[in-house]
């Protein structure tokens, strides 16, 4: 399969400490990749540089061939690589479905003027969009809270809603960091099969980060173990169970495998 | 159904008693009373601009007083004639001196000036994080003051420009007003409003969605800043006389204390603040000279009317931070929707407008009640 994105020895230092150190990676298209590790491993730092939030401190991003490690976050999204955040950056005021519509409105096409006119080219697109963003509610499960406050939805909703809105922005890298954290089993099942549906409706390359081992063992494809701020170890999920560092690191502390 | 949901009862409210309010206005021009109705449109403009930028965009700009000196130096510089501009600005150039302009025109020239003034100062600010616009604004109304009392070739100095011609007509001032509302409006209620307000509740998550932040930020204060500088060309041929001393930073700080007080995340809070600050202080002025009240003679209250004021706005940051109207947009939705005004021509909007008001106090009453009840329970 075609390579997507590939990640050349990308460090992150915040003066001394060296949250991120040579991270290399190769995602190819419609991937599902777990990115997984210990608190404080650095696994956020990674998809902040990813996404543009952070400026790498050395080493190069290259997404579909093209160098985007200097590029402002907006013109990343615009590329289509789109992301949640692990602490949840909603627009709290905005309904669900408004929150939504900001994604969706990332690639239109009326300018300002045909705005303030009113024209029939805005009136159309901004009816797509709606529609656009009710769909996406509707695939994340959650399009009951479509006129509701972001931040009055449930928690597990919440999260969803991060990614519907993404969604909505025609992404080609999803970028999750935790989807799944705060969600009881149930629903962290429940969100396993929708994101399984997600790659395959969109045709998605995704990378997410995990606590949940089930999740992650259930659903990636491969995987990457970080350890204060390097990959101690990378492969199938079966091969990093197996992984004797990976179990000292991680696993063997945790006891969260099934 | 209540009241205020009523089209009808929206377009009698916000639209036909206002109208007659400004024809009233109009045939009484020179009026003591138009004039503050005049100002009341000029505030409007102020406000609504200013909101772009300090409610809808989440930065802080202090510069309105700025973008209006300039917006009334420039419409005055177009609109006086050769025999004026030859004593009031000998330093201009022949071609400007000879120069006289449609008002209107004048108005545009006035706001492409501002904004290109406002360009200038926020490129270098706005590309970075941070509240540095308010500083760089309040730095830039000191400098255009400065540049006003001591150009005395072009601008005349600190004795200002007098006899600017009275072009400031109800008309006029009330299409700029509503032409600009309806723009905020409109831009408010398409994606670059959305993208706005996105950038203002969380700017990370508004860039990771496609949001081109500088863009964002130097287009709304553009915008603003034309829109004040209308204002400003406007005010000036109100008042027919303008210098350095009206567009300082007590005019600035008045424009954020009513964007503030009518609730800046809103055009109409721009709409009600501009009301209440136009007319209380007219109603507070007789304070300030002794008035008697019940028969009891009250002493001359210099100041009161501004210590009033700020006291209002305290209040108000404290108990209300997001202003009286706080997100509602109820004058704006009425005046720029297709049915309020179809409204006119359906029976059913009559009679359900007749029927609100009949239960009306029965209602009012009924939820009087639910909340005074409500209220035992609570402290219960
Ligand atoms: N902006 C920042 N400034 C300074 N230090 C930071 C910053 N962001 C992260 N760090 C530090 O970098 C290290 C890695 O943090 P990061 O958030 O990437 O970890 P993580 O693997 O996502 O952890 P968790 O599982 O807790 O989410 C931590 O020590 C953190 O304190
Ligand atoms: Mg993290």
């Amino acid at each position: 399969m075609a390579e997507l994105l590939k990640v050349n020895n990308l460090s992150m230092h915040f003066r001394g400490l060296k949250a991120v150190q040579d991270f290399s990676a190769s995602l190819a298209e419609h991937g599902i990749y777990g990115l997984i590790g210990t608190n404080g491993a650095g696994k956020t730092t990674v998809i902040n540089m990813l996404s543009g939030v952070l400026k790498p401190t050395a080493g190069t991003i290259e997404f579909a061939g093209r160098d985007i490690t200097a590029m402002r976050p907006d013109r990343i999204a615009r590329l289509g690589i789109l992301r949640t955040y692990q602490n949840l950056r909603l627009f709290r005021r905005m309904t669900a479905l408004e929150n939504v519509i900001i994604g969706a409105q990332m690639h239109h096409s009326y300018s300002d003027v045909d705005a303030v006119l009113t024209l029939p080219c805005f009136r159309v697109e901004e009816d797509e969009m709606r529609r656009v963003a009710r769909e996406m509610l509707a695939l994340m499960g959650i399009e009951r809270y479509a006129d509701e406050r972001a931040n009055s939805l449930p928690y597990g909703a919440q999260r969803k809603l991060e990614i519907a809105r993404i969604l909505a922005a025609r992404p080609r890298l999803l970028l999750l960091d935790e989807p799944a954290a705060g969600m009881n089993p149930q629903e962290s099942a429940e969100l396993v099969e929708i994101i399984r549906r997600i790659r395959e409706t969109f045709g998605l390359t995704i990378l997410l980060i995990e606590h949940d081992m089930k999740v992650v063992m259930g659903l990636t494809e491969y995987i990457y173990v970080m350890a204060t701020g390097q990959i101690i170890a990378e492969g199938k999920p079966d091969e990093v169970r197996k992984d004797q560092k990976v179990i000292t690191a991680y696993l063997g502390r945790k006891r969260r495998d099934a | 159904m209540r009241l205020r949901d009523n089209h009808l009862f929206r377009l009698i409210i916000f639209v036909i008693l206002p109208l007659i309010g400004l024809i009233v206005t109009s045939m009484n021009s020179g009026s003591y009373y138009s004039g503050l109705v005049h100002l009341f449109g000029i505030n409007i403009i102020l406000v609504a601009s200013l909101n772009l930028v300090n409610g809808y965009s989440g930065m802080f700009s202090m510069g309105h007083a700025a973008f209006m000196a300039i917006g009334a130096y420039a419409s005055a510089m177009l609109t006086l004639t050769a025999d004026q501009k030859v004593f009031l600005m000998p330093a201009l150039p022949d071609w400007l001196m000879h120069l006289t302009l449609p008002f209107p025109v004048t108005l545009l020239v006035a706001g492409v000036l501002a904004s290109v003034t406002a360009l200038l100062i926020g490129f270098p600010v706005l590309r970075f994080k941070g509240h540095y616009l308010s500083v760089a604004t309040i730095g830039l109304i000191v400098i255009v003051r400065a540049v006003l009392d001591n150009e005395d070739q072009i601008t005349n100095g600190a004795r200002g420009v007098t006899g600017l011609p009275d072009y400031a007509s109800t008309g006029i001032i009330f299409s700029v007003a509503i032409l600009c509302l309806f723009v905020l409006y409109r831009l408010i209620h398409s994606s670059y409003g959305r993208g706005l307000i996105a950038m203002r509740d969380d700017w990370t998550a508004a860039q990771t969605l496609g949001v081109n932040l500088t863009t964002k930020k130097l287009s709304a204060f553009l915008i603003s800043a034309f829109m004040a500088g209308m204002a400003g060309g406007l005010w000036g041929h109100m008042q027919s006389v303008i210098s350095g001393k009206f567009f300082y930073i007590d005019t600035s700080f008045k424009i954020v204390e009513t964007s503030i007080i009518g609730g800046m995340f809103s055009l109409s809070g721009a709409i009600v603040g501009s009301a209440l600050m136009t007319f209380i202080p007219e109603l507070l002025a007789p304070l300030e000279t002794g008035i008697t009240l019940f028969g009891v003679q009250l002493p001359e209250l210099y100041g009161a009317s501004n210590m009033i004021l700020a006291a209002a706005l305290i209040l108000i940051i404290i108990f209300r931070r997001q202003g009286i109207m706080g997100y509602s947009e109820i004058i704006t939705d009425s005046l720029f929707s297709r049915e309020t005004y179809l409204s006119l021509f359906r029976p059913d909007q009559y009679s359900s407008l007749a029927k609100a008001i009949v239960t009306l106090p029965v209602r009012s009453w009924q939820s009087l009640k639910a909340r005074w009840v409500g209220q035992k329970h609570k402290s219960l």
